[in-house]
């Protein structure tokens, strides 16, 4: 398959575990759980998010989880969760029902626009980290909030591109951009990706992974639209390893401004 | 935010080319925000007792029906019967009687869902916060209450007695629902009953944006059900097309990208199965409008509150939807201890 391209890169490793595949996916909104498991298998992704509030329990119909193949890093989300103890409680029910201990927190209490509560997120973080679990928290691009998450115990820190389902891409980026510069866990962009192009974006400018979902899902061919995004993710990132030259430079020869130094 | 002349020009529009755009709008918006998912739930009527006189509703007080009201052990059977399709989202119904449906009574018919369901919504009478609040740590994760028309002088002439009588109660509801802690609110009107959609549409999406405004963190649905004429009952609701019910579908949809849509069985199967596409992100499956109809020996014995358009079983509606390639969603909250939340 295209995706195993082989990138002179060190693995993505977070709390320990190594990823070769930088492409999270969501599992929300396809239209079938057979449409997943295509997006799954053509991305080679090697993490992938579910809600536990969409997980089947108790087996009255087809469990999400049997579609997520066992290789793959299963991340249960908080999705629901209006608070920290609401994301507490998410988790531990995710753990006690065998799900493992890997947590995406999102606490949203906005539902017109989803953004992520950072105060919460925080909170969460601390309690999560606190009973073992290994925490990658979903928040609004703030240094501030993001040295709290690390500090915290964050595995990872989870910027938002932009509004969740939005597809407008990197709106955030410039303060995605600081994140990268000092925050030293790596720095998954998840929400706002619509298109491989911003994911590519995103890695260029040297995040460490994107996370897309509502793309891929409402996708006429979600498969095919999983292997882009990972297709342009592991572009991207060649391309921030390659060190490319600043969109600033001009490939300009005349100096107007220190010429006159030069004149004979 | 769209204005009421707004609203009436859409709703008067014929042409099939404009309506067709205003649909594909609508439909672009429901796949960004929902993608291809559909929620199942089906509704579950306790009781038929009411002390109010409504005159467009089979279930008033004046209405010589056979009043029935479930006992604990009934419930279960019931509750077991719908579980056993698979559904997991339940919507408890009664009458509006304080009287014959008390909140402890509500919150036995909770405890007994919890047993079956994984989130469970309740359609009764409106309540005050604290009682509300009871519900919330009882398991109740979302409520439904229609004010029916927001027009107060028609308002006033269809509903004759009764606790329901009193509008602005009913207006303030959904304020002390949020208060309370649910997490769910369905709000909506009974299309038929003002003689204008228009006027009644605008009233609600000021109400939603309102509440939006102010609790921001529940999850809103809407519901547009149609009035049917119900036997012996003399009310002659105005005619809403089904071109009005999905205009007003779509002007909802654009208007509030995130919110539900509810469609319940009282709309036909081929309305409903297009309605999908434009909106509606929310449907019940095989529902029994009537107290104790799922398990009933004689269920044409009892009286429905309405009649159903679209009695496909949850298998069906099932297939249907995965051939138009939607996934159908029975699980779409897991049940955490309300009990300490803020």
């Amino acid at each position: 398959m295209i995706t195993k391209t082989e990138i002179p890169d060190a693995p993505l490793t977070i709390a320990g575990k190594k990823f070769h595949n930088r492409f999270f996916l969501g599992t929300g909104k396809f239209r079938s759980k057979a449409a997943l498991a295509e997006s799954i298998a053509a991305s080679g992704t090697e993490i992938v998010t579910v809600a536990l509030r969409r997980i089947d329990l108790e087996h009255h119909e087809e469990n999400i989880v049997e579609y997520i193949p066992k290789n793959v890093t299963l991340l249960v989300n908080t999705s629901g969760a209006r608070n920290a103890q609401e994301a507490l409680r998410i988790a531990r029910l995710a753990k006690a029902s065998g799900y493992g201990n890997w947590i995406k927190i999102e606490v949203i209490n906005d539902s017109k626009y989803l953004l992520p509560d950072n105060y919460e997120t925080i909170k969460a973080t601390e309690m999560l980290t606190a009973e073992g679990f290994i925490v990658l928290p979903y928040m609004f691009p703030d240094l501030y909030v993001a040295r709290e998450l690390v500090k915290a115990g964050a595995a990872t820190v989870m910027p938002l591109g932009s509004l969740i389902g939005s597809h407008q891409g990197l709106k955030a980026k410039e303060f995605i951009k600081i994140l990268i510069n000092e925050i030293d866990v790596p720095i998954v962009v998840d929400a706002g990706i619509g298109r491989p192009s911003q994911a590519a974006e995103a890695m260029e400018m040297g995040a460490d992974a994107v996370l897309a979902n509502t793309a891929v899902a409402a996708a006429g061919n979600p498969a095919q639209l999983a292997q882009a995004f990972a297709l342009a993710i592991a572009a991207g990132r060649l391309a921030y390893l390659s060190k490319l030259p600043s969109a600033q430079s001009h490939a300009d020869a005349s100096s107007p401004l220190t010429g006159f130094l030069f004149e004979q | 935010m769209i204005t009421l002349e707004e609203i009436k020009n859409i709703l008067e529009i014929q042409n099939p080319g404009q309506i067709e755009r205003l649909a594909r709008e609508a439909s672009e918006i429901t796949q960004h925000y929902f993608g291809r998912a559909i929620s199942l739930y089906a509704p579950v009527y306790i009781s038929n007792y009411c002390s109010s006189h409504c005159t467009y509703c089979g279930f008033h007080v004046r209405n010589r029906i056979n009043r029935i009201k479930l006992t604990g052990e009934e419930m279960h059977k019931e509750m077991s019967h719908v579980a056993q399709s698979g559904i997991e989202n339940i919507l408890i119904l009664t009458g509006e009687s304080y009287k014959a449906t008390p909140l402890f009574y509500l919150k036995e018919a909770v405890e007994i869902a919890k047993q079956y369901f994984s989130s469970i919504s309740l359609e009764v009478y409106p309540m005050e916060a604290a009682e509300y609040r009871e519900l919330f740590e009882a398991g109740v994760d979302g409520i439904a209450i229609y004010q029916e028309t927001y027009h107060r002088l028609r308002y006033a002439q269809v509903h004759l007695s009764g606790k329901k009588k009193d509008y602005d109660y009913r207006r303030s509801a959904p304020e002390r629902i949020a208060r309370a802690g649910i997490r769910q609110i369905s709000m909506g009107i009974l299309l038929g009953l003002a003689n204008d959609a228009g006027e009644d549409l605008y009233e609600l999406f000021e109400h939603l944006r309102w509440m939006e405004k102010n609790f921001p963190g529940v999850e809103y649905s809407v519901s547009f059900p149609r009035l049917r004429p119900i036997k012996g009952l003399g009310f002659e609701p105005s005619y809403v097309t089904d071109l009005t019910l999905i205009k007003v579908i779509c002007l909802t949809r654009i208007c509030f990208p995130r919110a539900g849509i509810n469609l319940s069985t009282r709309e036909n199967a081929r309305l409903r199965n297009h309605a999908l596409e434009l909106g509606v992100t929310k449907i019940s499956a095989a529902s029994k409008t009537s107290v104790g109809g799922y398990t009933a020996e004689n269920p044409e014995e009892l009286d429905p509150q309405f009649d159903i358009q679209d009695e496909r079983p949850v298998d069906e509606i099932v297939q249907m939807l995965k051939h138009r390639n939607f996934d159908p969603v029975f699980t779409d909250w897991r049940r955490i201890d309300n009990e300490s939340a803020a």
